[in-house]
């Protein structure tokens, strides 16, 4: 099978989508942040210039123009670049294009993907590193998409794109260069099915975005002492696949969660409560999580790295569950 | 202009009995705007209303047996009571979505309109909002958008507030205005504005048909301040009616109470249409006396289909809130 970068997946997938649907208008952005991989989006930029707009300095503005132009049948993707841009654009994510379905009793359909980069990218300090996917998870009426792998960014790419609901896809600039296998015939993603990263006996590590690629190092490390550390990653959040990481909990009993939204309300807190409700009789070990802490990001190198969910935070979280 | 004028009258009288709970505003006083307004579009056109929206649904045919029930909450709702007041929708008249969140529509107007300039199915988009919406930053920011795009978007301003009575005031500074006249914000983004009497249902007719005209042939969007009085009845937080409306008050208003006698003397635009339809001897009194009596009846069988449609099962509130994806 082929090996492709993060970005050359995400490159095709885009590629591939438009190609096959003139529905779909890019807006904003570049899909890409600061990378220097920019020419691979100029290459799209002439390959269906009728289809992107870059428009002005308006996140309010332009996601509310995506959001009407799915109504009328286009299939929108923004870009909001910076996930913390997406509170700019508040009022129409979240109280316009989430509720316009269920509020016209089912008539309104908004298939419009709202992608951003979120999470510490390195020197974004606190205004650049925001990982709003534990806020929009408490709007019903979005889904929200989270790869960390080059096959699952492209296949689920599609996945959201051919959603008739509102899709929120969380990317991160620090997966971008990450190689991986990507098959030729590769087909869309479904929402909900969470993927085994690493199959493992002892503690299950449920693991996000760019931190299931921390969790998958830990994991190695850890294999060295003889710990066997399964990597769950469930891909969405909504629709959230619970079953998977049950039987994993089955099987190990000890769960961590590993994410980079910040801990209060984060991600970890809302998986760890759904394993509690119903998995609490497998569990020989409290859940633990390893999440942001709950301070704005800061700038300096060393400050930033002490408050992610970084490997040795992980380590010494699955090493406290095996004790 | 009546079947609006005697839904909304009608809605505040299920109110004071308890009938349905929620907040809700009424389109009295606007009627000589929107009938005329919509009339000038396309059965295909799509139309973005607010919170107020009640006028528009009816005047481009919306039944109002569906709306009451939508109001009221039941199962027979144009939204099968998912959406209440503030959200009634008509996807099948082009009304895709109505937001309670002032100036929320702006912004989706110039999206339905951007699709319609990809489609190239020359689909117009009328935005229906109150002249409070200018106070919101998504005004500005969809104006920007929709200039540069040169977008088929008729933005129609409803300031039912030409005295201050609301918020804005037609001409000269408000309170919760700093720009004035409000044309000066859309202009300040070179989409064409224009100040005109809403209580005019002829130069309402005139003005919206030729902006429409304009932005059919391509020349981007096109801005309307149409300006009404306050009805008196929406001078509370709750709505009420000061004089429950009859044509025999376009010659005599003497009945209506003395604080609300002036609006119904000289600003309700159903009575003023009623005196010049008659003046100009296009209708007799007891011609429009007896069409008035036939909507009220109407409106009467749609209120009672409303209050007895059922309430939806409380299971349904679990339902529907996404739409069934291929995957």
């Amino acid at each position: 099978m082929r090996e492709l970068a993060y970005y050359e997946a995400k490159f095709e997938a885009l590629d591939e989508i438009m190609s096959g649907d003139e529905r779909v208008h890019l807006i904003n952005g570049t899909f890409m942040s600061l990378s220097p991989h920019r020419h691979v989006y100029q290459n799209l930029q002439k390959k269906f210039k009728e289809r992107i707009f870059s428009p002005p300095i308006s996140e309010l503005g332009f996601c509310g123009l995506a959001t009407g132009a799915a109504m009328a049948g286009l299939r929108p993707i923004v870009d909001l670049s910076t996930g913390s841009f997406i509170y700019e654009a508040w009022p129409q994510v979240a109280n316009e294009a989430a509720n316009a379905y269920s509020m016209s009793g089912g008539q309104t359909r908004v298939p419009v993907v709202f992608h951003l980069f979120h999470g510490l990218r390195g020197g974004g300090a606190a205004q650049h590193s925001g990982s709003p996917q534990a806020m929009l998870w408490n709007v019903p009426g979005l889904e929200i998409v989270i790869p960390s792998s080059p096959r699952d960014v492209k296949g689920l790419l599609k996945s959201a794109v051919a959603s008739d609901n509102p899709t929120i896809f969380v990317d991160h600039t620090r997966l971008l260069e990450i190689r991986g296998e990507v098959a030729d015939n590769d087909k869309p993603i479904p929402f909900g099915v969470a993927d085994i990263k690493r199959v493992g006996s002892d503690v299950t590590l449920v693991a996000t975005s760019y931190t299931v690629q921390v969790a998958l190092q830990a994991a190695e490390k850890l294999a060295k002492d003889g710990i066997e550390v399964e990597v769950v990653d469930p891909r969405t959040l909504v629709p959230f696949d619970l079953v998977t990481i049950l039987s994993s909990v089955e099987k190990t009993h000890r769960v961590i969660i590993a994410d980079e939204t910040h801990q209060s309300c984060g991600v970890a807190a809302e998986i760890a409560a759904r394993i509690a409700e119903t998995g609490f009789d497998k569990l020989k070990a409290p859940i633990r999580r390893v999440s942001t802490l709950d301070v704005p990001v800061p700038y300096s190198p060393g400050l930033e790295a002490h408050i992610g969910p970084s490997e040795a935070r992980i380590m010494d979280a699955v090493r406290a569950a095996l004790a | 202009m009546f079947v609006i004028r005697h839904f909304e009258e009608n809605l505040v009288g299920l109110h004071g009995k308890g009938v349905f709970g929620g907040h809700y505003h009424l389109y009295v006083g606007q009627e000589a705007t929107g009938v005329p307004a919509l009339a000038c579009l396309d059965a295909d056109d799509y139309l973005f209303t607010t919170h107020r929206n009640h006028g528009h649904l009816l005047a481009r045919g919306a039944e109002p047996k569906k709306l009451f029930a939508e109001i009221l909450g039941r199962v027979d709702g144009l939204n099968k009571g998912k959406g209440g007041s503030f959200h009634s929708v008509a996807p099948g008249l082009g009304f895709l979505h109505s937001s309670g969140v002032v100036a929320g529509i702006i912004p989706l107007s110039t999206g339905t309109a951007y699709a319609s300039k990809a489609q190239k199915n020359g689909r117009l988009t009328v935005c229906l909002f109150g002249d409070g919406s200018l106070e919101e930053g998504a005004a500005p920011e969809a104006f920007n958008i929709a200039s540069l795009l040169k977008l088929p978007v008729l933005f129609l301003c409803e300031n039912n507030g030409k005295y201050g009575e609301g918020r804005a005031v037609a001409a000269a500074q408000s309170g919760s205005m700093a720009a004035y006249p409000l044309t000066d914000l859309p202009k300040a983004y070179k989409i064409p504005a224009q100040q005109i009497d809403g209580i005019d249902a002829g130069l309402v007719h005139a003005t919206i048909s030729e902006a429409v005209e304009k932005i059919r042939r391509g020349e981007g969007p096109q801005f309307v301040e149409a300006q009404t009085v306050r009805y008196p009845g929406s001078a509370t937080n709750w709505p009420t009616v000061p004089a429950p409306t009859d044509t025999t008050l376009a010659w005599d208003v003497s009945q209506v109470p003395e604080n609300a006698r002036e609006w119904y003397r000289s600003a309700d635009p159903l009575l003023v249409y009623v005196r010049e339809l008659v003046e100009a001897n296009q209708a007799k009194r007891e011609e429009i006396a007896a069409l008035e009596s036939q909507v009220k009846s109407a409106i009467a069988a749609a209120v009672d289909f409303a209050v007895n449609s059922p309430y939806p099962k409380p299971e349904e509130a679990e339902r529907d809130f996404f739409a069934k994806s291929p995957l």
